[in-house]
């Protein structure tokens, strides 16, 4: 399977092992990721607050830079999941906005391909079973919080997949690698997002909020689709009890045996190698 | 004809026409409210604002801080049984609430001036020097805004460049033209918007 890749620009940085464990998982599943080239900012929750036609004209381009391939392009971050799906319904739907982004960008836009997120691709695009034949330690006694935050799964009419209120796609893969998915009441509650840098206090109240969730719940550790959600909880964790906060393809990556996860695991700040260690996943 | 002062009766009208949102709809019910993740920062919840919008009262709307706390994380929207989705509404009023001078939310608004110049600059966001810039910009706003936090930020970001997750050095896009095309583009398209 093929698909144009959009890291986003913390897959480098502040979530670089969401990037680096999304690349490997891929190339582990044979999955291949063609990085679009010079692909550019999306613009994120800063661009829609502040001028409305910069939050389509910049996730655009990269929409733009995936035409010529025609394939659906994987996104690892939810906030340029939706900024690109905005964007590629704009050009879609409204007529006089693709001519306008065509002729400053010089591309034709064929509707060919979609945004995806990683989860979606890696749920729906291949079979349980597949994902079942990699895992060569499965995560047995692992206890998982699976948490989707907010849009990655909202707003419905346009995600569209699983169920805004109670999604369960990522609890299935967790369930596919071994680990026992548990429910609590967290799942889609926003943990701040980008508040984290000017009201850092707002976050600070919600991110506790949900881990004490998964605490209550009964869970070891909370599974992340989200650069933003991941270290929201993972760096402002108050309580005395800490739970390790994944990346949903790390787990994955652990339980497919794929070398270099310790590593990541060194870059986390409630570090999840003690627990690992207790349940004998991790030498 | 001026109705009482900060009061325009057309208010409702044109979020309704900028937002695509179905404001009049709205009667009370609260889901919006009961949802919102950082209701309990905002001086009017999102239903009250809603209804303010309603009743026109324009200058209260655009100079509350609510409106910079919204995050849209689109709760409100996916449970409204009028299909009403506040995030479009709340980017409308933020875009009026700058253009038309009114009480910002100093330190998040800055922090969205820091990003969209950071990838002014560079085509991507880089992380260091954006959060530098919103520093910088909370200072010449509001000096104590300055110090808020500082401290437990510092210790973050340390424990973040020891870990090798903040870049130094900022990565710049090739074509840095096209960037700068849609900046130009927006800019005016912004200013037609005005009158």
């Amino acid at each position: 399977m093929k698909y144009t890749y959009y890291p986003g620009c913390t897959a480098g940085t502040t979530s670089v092992e969401f990037g680096l464990s999304t690349e490997a998982v891929c190339e582990a599943l044979d999955i291949e990721l063609l990085e679009l080239d010079d692909w550019s900012c999306c613009g994120a929750s800063s661009a829609h607050s502040l001028n409305h036609e910069l939050s389509l004209s910049l996730p655009g381009r990269n929409v733009a830079l995936a035409q010529e391939a025609g394939l659906d392009t994987v996104i690892p971050c939810p906030a340029c999941y939706q900024t690109s799906l905005s964007a590629d319904i704009a050009l879609r739907e409204d007529e006089a906005w693709r001519r306008k982004m065509e002729s400053m960008l010089d591309f034709r836009y064929t509707g060919q391909g979609r945004p995806r997120h990683i989860l979606d691709v890696l749920s729906y695009d291949l079979e349980i079973e597949a994902i079942q034949a990699r895992v060569t330690k499965s995560l047995e006694g692992l206890k998982v919080a699976s948490y989707y935050g907010c849009v990655l799964v909202r707003p419905p009419e346009k995600t569209g997949w699983d169920d805004a209120e109670h999604p369960i796609t990522m609890d299935c893969l967790v369930g596919a690698i071994g680990a026992e998915p548990v429910d609590w009441s967290y799942k889609v509650d926003c943990c701040g997002a980008s508040l984290t840098l000017s009201k850092s206090e707002v976050v600070v109240t919600l991110a506790n909020k949900i881990v004490e969730g998964a605490i209550e719940a009964g869970a070891d550790c909370i599974a992340s689709a989200c650069g933003i959600c991941q270290i929201n909880l993972d760096t402002r964790q108050a309580g005395v009890e800490k739970v390790p906060i994944f990346y949903f393809t790390e787990l994955m990556a652990l339980a497919f045996g794929l070398p270099g996860v310790e590593k990541w695991f060194g870059k986390h700040t409630v570090d999840p190698r003690p627990l690992l260690r207790e349940r004998g996943l991790l030498t | 004809m001026t109705i009482a002062v900060g009061i325009d009766p057309t208010f409702v009208d044109v979020v309704r026409e900028r937002s695509g949102e179905r404001i009049h709809r709205c009667f009370y019910c609260q889901r919006c409210t009961v949802g919102c993740p950082t209701a309990h920062v905002m001086e009017y919840k999102p239903a009250q604002l809603l209804r303010l919008i309603q009743l026109g009262q324009k200058d209260r709307v655009l100079d509350s801080s609510a409106i910079w706390m919204c995050v849209a994380c689109e709760a409100c929207g996916t449970r409204c049984p009028n299909q009403i989705r506040l995030a479009p509404v709340m980017d409308v009023l933020r875009i009026m609430a700058v253009k038309e001078k009114h009480a910002l939310e100093p330190s998040v608004y800055a922090l969205h001036r820091s990003f969209l110049d950071s990838i002014r600059l560079w085509g991507r966001v880089h992380e260091l020097s954006l959060i530098m810039e919103h520093k910088v910009r909370c200072l010449l706003a509001e000096p104590p805004l300055f110090f808020h936090g500082l401290i437990s930020d510092l210790i973050m970001g340390a424990d973040l460049i020891l870990k090798g997750k903040i870049a130094f050095v900022p990565e710049r896009i090739k074509r840095m033209g096209e960037v700068k095309r849609l900046y130009e583009e927006a800019a005016g398209a912004e200013s037609e918007g005005d009158e």
